[in-house]
């Protein structure tokens, strides 16, 4: 038996079609913004309503309606749709197009993000901002292709060789796919940088509520041009804030970007100093501004015994079971985890000493749990509750543990 | 007036990393005789590459200029095109960068016809990482992990290209460099998806293991066995053995890709005819 949540009915069996999908305020023939929609064409609408105007991909599922909205959308708004032959090209593509001054996205799944990898990793080095959702499919390899997982937290923050600072934002509702999304953009520009969303499977599949704000409204961060004429222009200098303006090609101020370590003119060196000091500030320009980046969702830690530390569509199910827990007179907690990286160490450490143990449920083998284990030093038992079969958590089963 | 190379090259990027006798700075300064020839601006150009000797290219030259990952430079370069596409999109790819790791990008992009043009320097080796084997070794040449002979058929780049679907491809040595510039020029003013493949002396990593000489000696080999596309139609399998053929393969006028994506944009926005253009869909740059 599966207990539910409103809206989990609909978990990973939607048949698509327009009724589901929602097109969002593109087609402007309804008199209120709220609308029905699943959780991937609310990433799609956030995306457009975040200014991207680029998108590239591969299909695989459960993301290819990402795709299959923008193909649709973007033509009629000056945008480019590409369908290229790979999700490797597909990475390289919106890397070139950022390069113009365009916010790009593509999306994909495990397999495809393993591809993505190599160039995530190219966009890190030489500081293009993109964003890349990965809708997490069951796993290893081909795994689950219509099956929910949270099985690349991992991959998400170390899956490129190499250091370099990664921000992986996490939705558990079709409204906050939207909003993410636009937020993905906004640090990706901001700090220039890819950004990775992380919705399971269940939130990209999910169709439920979801009211769109005025886009005239939204907050919209936008990279920062150089100020200074081309000659004086040092694409990689170590500014005060750590992220130099970032200029366009085609656009007079000519420089050279490449993968290879660079020094502030983003020419290669081998020069240690040169080296280390580049690599440290990429990673320091997302560390450093990491309160600003973290977001969590607090519900009833002030006064707990059992404290749970869950994030995306099994946050959901562990909310319901901390209130059913309540319910039994159990005083349980849940942080739920809105950003994944930079990991929410501080947040947990404020309150993890108020419970006397901890429940991390994940639809994976315990990979926020490890995290969980360290920020809180392991002075208090974590309880994992697990699943690596493509079915959700339910509130009963994490209930079992909060009790147990 | 003679042309200033200087004017295009970065000077204190100077020396390049090629080797002496290397044919990689012949076919550079072919491709910036043809720029300077055309009148292009340097603003107006981006020259991408993957990663190999040839691709280090972008590094010395004065342009906008990214150096991607290995196999990549036309995923790249694709995205660039698409969203800039008055920029004039040039890329220069090695054998193995082109046709190994970046085979598929390359048979995608001769098949999507988009304005970009590709000069691919074949010197049939991986140079850069010490002379490995590649797509167009020749069979039974030697490479570092082909001690006793390559056991594989070479891919024929220019073939593969004209296949793939490219509206020009044309095939040079960097012997014939009144031949090169010619084919560079008029793959650089081509509407669509052209390659040059030009045929260069890698004498470090080829020609050292296949007793080939230096550069002079690969450059002379180059001049004794060339042969025009025409000539080679009346030379028998026998006569052609070891024989470079070069001339224009394919030099077709399609639609490009920007100008179908012209058709779905067209469509598009009269399939969605409510847009709110520049007010809730301000584009944001
Ligand atoms: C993903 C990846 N695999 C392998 C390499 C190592 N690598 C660098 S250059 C190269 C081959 C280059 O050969 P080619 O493209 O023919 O260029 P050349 O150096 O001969 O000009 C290889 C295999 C790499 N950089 N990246
Ligand atoms: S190894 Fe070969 S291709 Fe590379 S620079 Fe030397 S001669 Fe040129």
């Amino acid at each position: 038996m599966r207990e539910s949540l409103p809206g989990f009915c609909h978990y990973g069996r939607v048949r698509r079609g327009e009724e589901t999908r929602g097109i969002g305020v593109i087609v402007d023939n309804q008199k209120s913004n709220i609308r029905m929609m699943q959780g991937n064409s609310a990433c799609a609408e956030g995306a457009i309503a975040a200014g991207c105007r680029f998108f590239a991909g591969y299909p695989i599922t459960p993301s290819s309606e990402i795709a299959e909205d923008l193909a649709e959308k973007l033509p009629a708004i000056g945008g480019n749709f590409i369908q290229m032959e790979d999700e490797i090209a597909a990475m390289g593509a919106v890397i070139g197009a950022s390069l113009t001054g365009v916010k790009s996205l593509t999306a994909t799944s495990g397999p495809g993000f393993s591809l993505k990898q190599e160039n995530i990793g190219f966009a890190a080095m030489t500081e293009v901002p993109v964003v890349i959702v990965n809708v997490m499919r069951g796993g290893p390899s081909t795994g689950l292709p219509t099956h929910t997982s949270q099985g690349d937290v991992m991959q998400a923050r170390w899956g490129s060789h190499g250091d370099s600072g990664i921000i992986v934002l996490c939705p558990a509702s079709v409204e906050e796919m939207f909003y993410m999304t636009v937020k993905a953009f906004n640090f990706s520009e901001k700090f220039r940088t890819p950004v990775i969303l992380l919705p399971d499977e269940i939130i990209g599949h999910l169709t439920e509520r979801i009211e769109l704000p005025d886009y005239a409204l939204l907050e919209i961060v936008n990279r920062s041009k150089p100020i200074v004429p081309p000659e004086k222009y040092l694409p990689y200098e170590m500014v005060e804030s750590d992220i130099p303006p970032m200029a366009f090609f085609g656009e007079g101020y000519r420089y050279h970007v490449t993968g290879l370590a660079h020094d502030e003119t983003g020419f290669p060196t081998n020069d240690p100093e040169k080296v280390e000091e580049q690599i440290r500030r990429i990673n320091r320009k997302i560390e450093r501004y990491r309160d600003e980046i973290v977001e969590v969702e607090d519900v009833f830690t002030e006064d707990m015994d059992v404290f749970v530390v869950a994030y995306g569509s099994t946050a959901r199910s562990a909310k319901r079971a901390v209130m059913i827990a309540r319910e039994n007179g159990i005083k349980a907690g849940l942080l739920r985890l809105k950003t994944l990286w930079p990991f929410p160490d501080k947040e947990i450490e404020k309150i993890y000493r108020r419970a006397n143990k901890i429940v991390v449920p994940e639809m994976n083998l315990g990979q926020i749990a490890h995290e969980v284990e360290w920020a809180t030093r392991r002075e208090k038992p974590v309880i994992r509750v697990n699943h690596v079969n493509g079915e959700p958590l339910t509130p009963k089963e994490i209930y079992e543990r909060i009790k147990g | 007036m003679i042309m200033d190379y200087l004017y295009y090259l970065r000077k204190d990027k100077m020396p390049h990393i090629w080797c002496d006798g290397c044919g990689n700075g012949i076919i550079l300064k072919s491709i910036l005789r043809v720029i300077d020839k055309l009148g292009w601006k340097k603003d107006d150009i981006a020259l991408v590459s993957g990663i190999g000797c040839s691709s280090r290219t972008p590094g010395y030259v004065d342009f906008n200029t990214l150096h991607t990952t290995h196999g990549r430079a036309l995923a790249f370069a694709t995205g660039l095109k698409i969203a800039k596409p008055n920029l004039h999109v040039i890329v220069v790819s090695g054998d193995g960068d082109s046709t190994a790791i970046g085979g598929n990008h390359f048979i995608h992009a001769c098949r999507r016809n988009i304005d970009i043009s590709m000069v691919i320097f074949n010197n049939y080796i991986y140079g850069m990482t010490g002379g490995q084997v590649s797509p167009t070794t020749p069979t039974g040449k030697k490479a570092t992990t082909a001690p006793y002979g390559n056991p594989d058929a070479p891919f024929d780049i220019s073939l593969l290209a004209q296949g793939a679907g490219a509206a020009f491809v044309a095939r040079t040595t960097v012997q014939q460099y009144a031949r090169m510039d010619k084919f560079i020029e008029m793959a650089f003013t081509h509407k669509g998806f052209s390659v040059v493949e030009v045929l260069t002396p890698c004498p470090t990593s080829y020609g050292r293991k296949n007793k080939e000489g230096n550069g002079v000696t690969m450059l002379e080999y180059q001049k004794q066995n060339a042969v025009t596309i025409e000539r080679a139609a009346k030379l028998s399998p026998e006569e052609l053995q070891g024989k470079l053929v070069t001339g224009i393969f394919v030099d077709r006028d399609q639609p490009t890709y920007l100008e179908r994506y012209d058709n779905v944009r067209n469509k598009a926005k009269k399939a969605i005819p409510k847009v709110r253009d520049g007010e809730n869909y301000a584009i944001q740059i």
